[in-house]
C-alpha cells in the first residue's frame, strides 16, 4: 500500500556497497566513492522533492553534513561517509529528485568524492553489520 | 473562521473529560511564584454609550491623517482606500486574530493568500513571493540573511545609506548576533548610491538597493546588478512605496535575486505607523531559501483545485533548529488587503494612480521651488523629494501644523545631519492642486 514503510527483508541492501549509521552508502570506484542514501533511508522518506547538494571542490572531513534530502515529509540532512574533496555531482537530480526513490544505488548516486585517506572507508559497515544495526 | 470565546459550559464539559476539579486544578502543574495572587486591576466595565465616548476621547487627542493634509512619506504613505476594501476585509471570515492554515475548513483565506502571491510577483517581477512578513524592514533584514548564509568567506552585507533609516536598524539588530558585518554604501551629490564606492568594496555576500531610495529618487538598478553580478553576490532590491511600481521597471527586470518592500500603500491605513505588510520576493533560485510561508495550488483526492500551505518542511515547526528563520507566520489580514486592493484598483488603475501621484509630487516641487525652496538633488523621482528650505522654515513648520493641520514635509537633519536644513516632502493622489498652491503660500518666503 502506498505511504507505507516496507519491511526490513523487502529492501535492497547491495552487497558491494558500504553502509552508515545514517544511513548513507559509499561504493569505491576507482579512486573515487560515491555516495547516496541507502534504500532504507528513501524509504522512510517518502517522496523526495528536492536534493540539496554542495559545490565542486568543496571539502569536508568524515561525518560533516553535505546537503539535503527533502521529501513531503521532512527535510533531512545527509551527512558525509569520509572525508574528502566533492569531484562530481549527480546534477540530474536538480530536475528528477525522484531518481532517488527509484534507484538510490544507480541513477539516484549524490556526490563522487576523492577520500583524503583510504582506510576510513575501509572503516565503514558491509552489509551483515548494517542489517545487526538496522535490527537493533 | 470565527473566533468563538468559551463559555463556563464549555470549560465545564472539557474539564470533566480531562478529569480536573477546576481550571486552578488544570494549570496546577505551573509553579506557584509564577502565577499572581491578586486579582488584575482593571476598572469597572463600562456601557457600551460610555466605553464609545472613552475611545473617542482617547482618540481625539491624536492627529491623524484624516483631517490633516500630508505631505510626508518616509515609508508611511497617505493614498485613498476604496471603500469595497475595508467593506470586504472586515468580514469575520477574515477578520480573526486566527489566520487560518487548515486546507478542510480555510479554502477561501488560502486562495485569497495565493492570489496575493501571484499579484505580488506579477507587480515585482520575480517568481515567487511568500505569503507575507510584518513590514519591509523585517523582509529586508531576512533577505539579507539569504544572501550572508550563502555568502561563505564574503561576511558582508552592502547596505545602501539610503535604504529607510529604520529598515538599516531592522538589519543590524538582524545580523549583529550571528557575526555578519553590515557596511553602508554612501551617496553622491545626485542623491543617489554611490556605485563607485560599492565597486571597492570587498568581502560583499549580497547588495541592497533601495528604490524608489528614502530620498524619493530613483536608482539606477542596472548598475547595481553588473556590480553584484562581478562579485558573485546577491543583488537585493527594497522599496517603501509599492505605487511607484504601477510606472516603473519592475526590480526583476533588472535582474533582482530577492525583492524586500513595503506594501502599505495597498489598501492599508498608515494606523500610526503599524502594521505594515512585508512584501519578499525572490527568483526560483531562491525559493527554499525564503522564510514564513507559502500557499500553493494543488488537486484533491478527485482532482479538484484546492489550496494548501507548501514547502512547509522548510519551516521551524518541522525542521526545528535547522529552520533558517523563525518566521512561521504571515500577515493574514494585510496580505489579504493588498491582494483586494490589487484586484480592485487593476493593472491600469494601478499605473493611473501611481502616474497622479509622480505628476502631484512634480506640481509640489515646482510651486514649492516658487516659494523660496530650493531642489536638493536633479534627478528623476517618483511622489518624494527632498528641498533646501529658506531660513524659518522650520519655526512656520511647526505653527502649519499647530494652526493649519497641515504636515510641510520631514526635516532630515535627524537622520542626515549633513542636510540641516532639508525637508523631505510627498505628494499623493490624496492632495488636490488648492493643497499644494495653499502650502506653497503658505511657506513663501
Amino acid at each position: 500500500m502506498e505511504g507505507m514503510m516496507k519491511d526490513l527483508k523487502d529492501l535492497n541492501f547491495p552487497d558491494d556497497v558500504k553502509y552508515t549509521k545514517d544511513h548513507e552508502w559509499a561504493k569505491k570506484e576507482g579512486d573515487l566513492i560515491t555516495i547516496g542514501i541507502d534504500d532504507y533511508a528513501q524509504d522512510q522518506l517518502g517522496e523526495i522533492v528536492f536534493v540539496e547538494l554542495p559545490e565542486i571542490g568543496t571539502g569536508f572531513s568524515k561525518g560533516d553534513e553535505f546537503g539535503s534530502v527533502e521529501s513531503v515529509k521532512a527535510v533531512s540532512e545527509i551527512y558525509i561517509p569520509v572525508s574528502g574533496e566533492v569531484v562530481e555531482i549527480n546534477s540530474s537530480l536538480e530536475d528528477a529528485p525522484e531518481l532517488v526513490n527509484q534507484s538510490c544505488y544507480t541513477d539516484g548516486w549524490l556526490i563522487r568524492v576523492k577520500p583524503a585517506q583510504a582506510s576510513e572507508f575501509d572503516g565503514l559497515m558491509d552489509k551483515p553489520a548494517y542489517l545487526d544495526m538496522l535490527k537493533g | 473562521m470565527r473566533y468563538l470565546p468559551h463559555t463556563q459550559d464549555d470549560i465545564d464539559s472539557m474539564l470533566k473529560v480531562t478529569g480536573h476539579g477546576s481550571l486552578d486544578d488544570l494549570f496546577n502543574c505551573i509553579p506557584d511564584d509564577l502565577k499572581t495572587k491578586q486579582g488584575i486591576d482593571i476598572p469597572e466595565s463600562l456601557s457600551e454609550w460610555e466605553l464609545n465616548a472613552h475611545m473617542e476621547a482617547l482618540a481625539s487627542q491624536n492627529i491623524a491623517c484624516k483631517t490633516y493634509t500630508c505631505f510626508i512619506g518616509a515609508g508611511s504613505y497617505d493614498h485613498y482606500i476604496p471603500a469595497i476594501i475595508p467593506y470586504l476585509v472586515s468580514r469575520s471570515e477574515f477578520m480573526t486574530a486566527y489566520t487560518p492554515y487548515q486546507p478542510e475548513v480555510s479554502q477561501g483565506t488560502l486562495q485569497g493568500i495565493y492570489e496575493f502571491q501571484s499579484m505580488i510577483t506579477e507587480l515585482l517581477g520575480m517568481d515567487v513571493a511568500t505569503a507575507s512578513h510584518y513590514d519591509c524592514g523585517t523582509a529586508l533584514a531576512e533577505a539579507c540573511l539569504i544572501a550572508l548564509r550563502k555568502g561563505g568567506t564574503n561576511n558582508k552585507i552592502a547596505v545602501s545609506s539610503l535604504v529607510h533609516p529604520s529598515h538599516r536598524q531592522i538589519i543590524q539588530t538582524y545580523i549583529r548576533p550571528s557575526g555578519y558585518e553590515m557596511v553602508e554604501i554612501p551617496y553622491t551629490k545626485e542623491g543617489l548610491t554611490d556605485v563607485a564606492a560599492l565597486e571597492k568594496m570587498e568581502g560583499i555576500a549580497g547588495i541592497a538597493v533601495q528604490s524608489p531610495n528614502f530620498f524619493g529618487n530613483i536608482e539606477n538598478l542596472k548598475a547595481f546588478k553588473t556590480i553584484s553580478d562581478a562579485k558573485n553576490s546577491l543583488f537585493i532590491v527594497s522599496f517603501t512605496e509599492a505605487l511607484a511600481y504601477g510606472l516603473l521597471k519592475n526590480p526583476g527586470s533588472f535582474g533582482a535575486d530577492l525583492v524586500a518592500g513595503e506594501g502599505q500603500s495597498l489598501g492599508i491605513a498608515k494606523s500610526f505607523g503599524g502594521p505594515g505588510l512585508g512584501l519578499l520576493a525572490g527568483t526560483r533560485t531562491q525559493m527554499r531559501n525564503l522564510p514564513g510561508r507559502f500557499i500553493g495550488k494543488t488537486k484533491d483526492a478527485n482532482g479538484v483545485d484546492g489550496f494548501v500551505l507548501t514547502l512547509a518542511t522548510r519551516e521551524q515547526h518541522i525542521r526545528r533548529e535547522k529552520a533558517s528563520s523563525n518566521i512561521c507566520s504571515n500577515n493574514g489580514l494585510n496580505a489579504m488587503t493588498a491582494a483586494m486592493y490589487l484586484a480592485t484598483v487593476g493593472k491600469t488603475g494601478i499605473k493611473e494612480i501611481a502616474q497622479q501621484n509622480h505628476d502631484k509630487a512634480a506640481y509640489l516641487k515646482k510651486c514649492l521651488s516658487a516659494s523660496g525652496f530650493e531642489p536638493a538633488f536633479d534627478t528623476p523621482f517618483f511622489n518624494e523629494f527632498v528641498m533646501k528650505a529658506a531660513k524659518g522654515f522650520e519655526e512656520k513648520r511647526k505653527t502649519l501644523v499647530r494652526n493649519n493641520c497641515i504636515f510641510a514635509g520631514m526635516d532630515l537633519e535627524p537622520f542626515y545631519p549633513e542636510l540641516k536644513g532639508n525637508y523631505l516632502f510627498c505628494a499623493t493622489e490624496t492632495v488636490s492642486k488648492e493643497d499644494m498652491d495653499h502650502l506653497a503660500k503658505e511657506v513663501k518666503s
